[in-house]
């Protein structure tokens, strides 16, 4: 057993400023000191994360801890408010007529801005349109802001411009107003798009997930990660190919037929950037639940699986932006998923797993091969392994 | 998917979990302890901890995470030349992504990359090559690390850009050798090891022959085993038979992948291109005699030590970490003093924290309720 601390301040011996570790592991009555150190690092692992960069990097983008971490210290620290504080895809909010609306806003940075299967045009409009279906709302109203590089092509913003209004007829939205800035060459990566939306919440829907409770199922709209590996593959960078296109769409019609089969729907929330497992720790955390998924359940493509399998990352991370994560109460559930499995949007949807009480704010996956494992928050960017 | 189901089959698996039960645990009522065998490859733990392994054994093996985790055996100091290069002026320093968050002394590639070092995660040697033909005014360094797995590839890119006259592209060449670090834990005097899963990718390279020292010298047995969850499985059935039948040999379980002699066309290329150096240090192991690679004399143009200032300080790890006792199996993950409070996947001191094949971030990441059965639920 490792001996205690050097009872000097600098207790990791590295001179950074880091939570001091306790004097070694004391025997308890009965524990096993394995179960001590486990115990401590729940506990540990339950705190919010800490702000502790001095400067941005890529990691405070990718959706994880890192993520998490900043919107708690610099913006939440700063325009602190009940409405904020639910730290969901969108806000609600009350009229003094009494209905509510659901307002939400995104930004677009993907590169390339043009992908299998969709471009940073239809992300803008579907990313938008999403967020506030996972509200219950109708998206209704978008506003679009493009900050455009100079020497930036006029007709390639044009076909940019194209796809949104194509995926804003189809999604039954309508872009009301926008903006535009031009900055210098090389202060920008040719086009970002920001859009903001409004969408009412019709009365009855109620999406929180306070209501989530145990027995609850976990269902998923369709197969997971094509987003994420489409768009690697299309960086070029990998030595890789194959024909995955991304699944961007818009998934209000999916919610509302959802809505329609299962009323007492608990919580939605659209797996993008962090994927599928970082919806299911947002929920286990702040519904003070476990979730309990089932690997055999859950839908990946083969060809997907096979990408991640060579780069060493889990389809579980990767992002979507035409999926959602539903929860619902057991006894709706196959009316959900028959519901959903109806849609086009929804043809592979699938049950992948169950709300436990415990232990609470845990994301535990069986694995196929009978075992399991914690499936925990991503620390940055999910980082290829080099063998 | 096909080719890899039908190594994930839990009926198989369940086969040899019973095997290993009865194998096992009649030779640890024997002997009167249990039987702990040391994957010694990275990928293996990250197979083992990703698939929930160590939880369907039973308590008569346990396994033992060893060093074979190319990230975590990389000294602080070398970090730190790797950062001092990447912050040369007009350089473009390409790295693995998983070298990324490896921290030096005091800050990390991500970090000096935040700070305006031109730092970029590349998926091979061959991409950063393409980089350096595309950027004929900047200097490319790659930072190569790896066992003779990735070394071929480092040696490959090496010849092209020998061939194609490529000037402005160098290695800062960080290559080891799988042997002697296993020659190194089996002498350590604390070791208490019954056998060795053998490293896959690298055998896929080397061939079973360099391990017969260990059977023959030090009487261990070492099973090559592949990255699939039943071939861990598989290995460890062959392993506790070996004991069983009081035989002790290199047996190879990975034979889809590993022949004997090895790979003698990528052999061919590290001895073309690398050459041994006398000593190098690795993290927690200190410093092992003829260890690593370095560039050939011939290939000196190329030679990112010999191009770059490389500022060469030895930084000793941090006094509380106890990377070196985890990589030789001394203790384990959770024992370590900082493990799950000062040192965690967010804020590594040790690289086994950093890599999801280094046994600490392993086990923080996955096997904290391995002790537990498979949870029921009822998806369908």
């Amino acid at each position: 057993m490792a001996d205690g601390g050097d009872g000097s301040g600098d207790a990791d011996g590295t001179g950074h400023d880091r939570v001091a570790p306790e004097d070694g592991v004391a025997p308890e009555d009965g524990v096993a000191p394995e179960d001590i150190v486990l115990e401590r690092i729940e506990a540990f692992r339950r705190r919010r994360p800490k702000l502790r960069d001095d400067f941005i990097n890529s990691a405070h983008g990718a959706g994880g801890k890192a993520s998490a971490a900043l919107i708690d210290a610099v913006f939440l620290e700063a325009f602190r408010n009940p409405t904020l504080e639910t730290m969901a895809d969108g806000a609600v909010l009350t009229l003094p007529s009494g209905e509510r609306l659901a307002f939400s806003t995104d930004s677009y940075v993907v590169k390339p801005a043009r992908f299998p299967g969709g471009s940073i045009g239809h992300l803008a409009v579907h990313g938008t349109v999403n967020d506030l279906s996972m509200m219950g709302a109708r998206p209704q109203w978008l506003s679009a802001g493009f900050i455009l590089e100079d020497g930036f092509s006029i007709e390639e913003l044009r076909d940019i411009v194209a796809d949104m209004r194509e995926a804003a007829v189809a999604a039954g939205v309508e872009i009301v107003t926008g903006d535009t800035k031009v900055v210098n060459k090389g202060a920008g990566d040719g086009v970002y798009i920001n859009t903001a939306g409004v969408g009412l919440i019709p009365e009855g829907v109620r999406l929180d997930p306070s209501l989530v409770q145990p027995g609850d199922k976990v269902l998923v709209s369709g197969k997971i990660g094509d987003h994420g590996v489409a768009v690697l593959i299309a960086r070029g960078d990998l030595a890789l190919e194959a024909d995955i296109p991304s699944d961007t769409a818009p998934l209000n019609g999916l919610v509302e037929t959802l809505l329609a089969a299962a009323p007492n729907t608990r919580f939605l929330r659209d797996p993008t950037r962090g994927g599928v497992a970082t919806v299911c720790n947002e929920l286990a955390r702040a519904a003070e639940v476990s979730v309990v998924l089932q690997e055999s359940a859950i839908p990946v493509r083969n060809i997907v699986n096979g990408a991640c399998e060579i780069l060493g990352i889990d389809p579980l991370y990767v992002a979507n932006e035409g999926r959602l994560v539903a929860v619902v109460p057991p006894g709706e559930a196959d009316a959900a998923l028959a519901a959903m499995r109806a849609h086009p949007v929804g043809a592979d949807a699938a049950v992948i797993g169950e709300i436990r009480d415990d232990p609470p704010g845990i994301v535990i996956l069986n694995t196929h091969f009978g075992g399991n494992r914690i499936v925990d928050m991503l620390v940055g960017d999910p980082l290829p392994r080099i063998c | 998917m096909r080719f890899v189901d039908e190594y994930r089959d839990p009926v198989a698996a369940r086969a040899c979990v019973a095997e290993i039960d009865r194998v096992a645990g009649s030779i640890a009522e024997a002997k009167g302890h249990h039987l702990k065998f040391m994957e010694v490859c990275g990928g293996h733990t990250h197979t083992i901890y990703k698939h929930g392994i160590e939880n369907v054994l039973p308590p008569s093996v346990e396994l033992v995470h060893g060093p074979g985790c190319p990230v975590c055996v990389i000294p602080m100091g070398r970090v730190d030349d790797a950062i001092a290069v990447a912050k040369t002026p007009g350089t473009i320093f390409t790295s693995f992504g998983d070298m990324m968050r490896v921290p030096g002394g005091s800050e990390n590639l991500l970090e000096a990359k935040a700070q305006g070092a031109d730092v970029r995660m590349v998926y091979s040697p061959l991409d950063a090559l393409r980089i350096a033909m595309a950027n004929p005014d900047r200097e490319v360094v790659f930072f190569a690390v790896g066992f003779e797995t990735t070394a071929p590839s480092t040696a490959v890119t090496l010849l092209k850009a020998k061939e194609k006259g490529v000037r402005n592209f160098s290695v800062f060449c960080n290559h080891v050798t799988i042997v002697p670090p296993l020659k190194a834990i089996l002498e350590s005097p604390d070791l208490r090891l019954d056998g060795f899963l053998g490293p896959g990718h690298v055998s896929t390279v080397i061939g079973n022959h360099p391990y017969r020292f260990v059977p023959g010298v030090y009487g261990k047995p070492l099973v090559t085993a592949g990255f699939e969850p039943l071939d861990i499985l598989q290995a460890i059935v062959m392993l506790c038979r070996q004991i069983d039948e009081g035989r002790c040999e290199v047996e190879n379980q990975y034979t889809r992948a590993v022949v004997d002699a090895g790979n003698p066309k990528a052999l061919g290329v590290i001895r073309e291109v690398f050459e041994l150096r006398p000593h190098f240090e690795w993290r927690g192991l200190g410093f092992i005699s003829q260890s690593a690679l370095k560039l050939r004399e011939s290939y000196a143009a190329f030679d990112a030590e010999l191009k770059f200032e490389v500022p060469g300080v030895r930084v000793a790890d941090p006094k509380a970490c106890q990377c070196g006792e985890v990589l030789k199996g001394v203790i384990k993950p959770w024992e370590c003093k900082v493990f799950g409070t000062a040192c965690t996947p967010e804020t590594p001191i040790g690289t086994c924290m950093v890599s999801s094949e280094g046994a600490c971030a392993a086990y923080y990441n996955y096997g904290r309720f391995t002790k537990q059965a498979t949870i029921p639920v009822k998806v369908g």
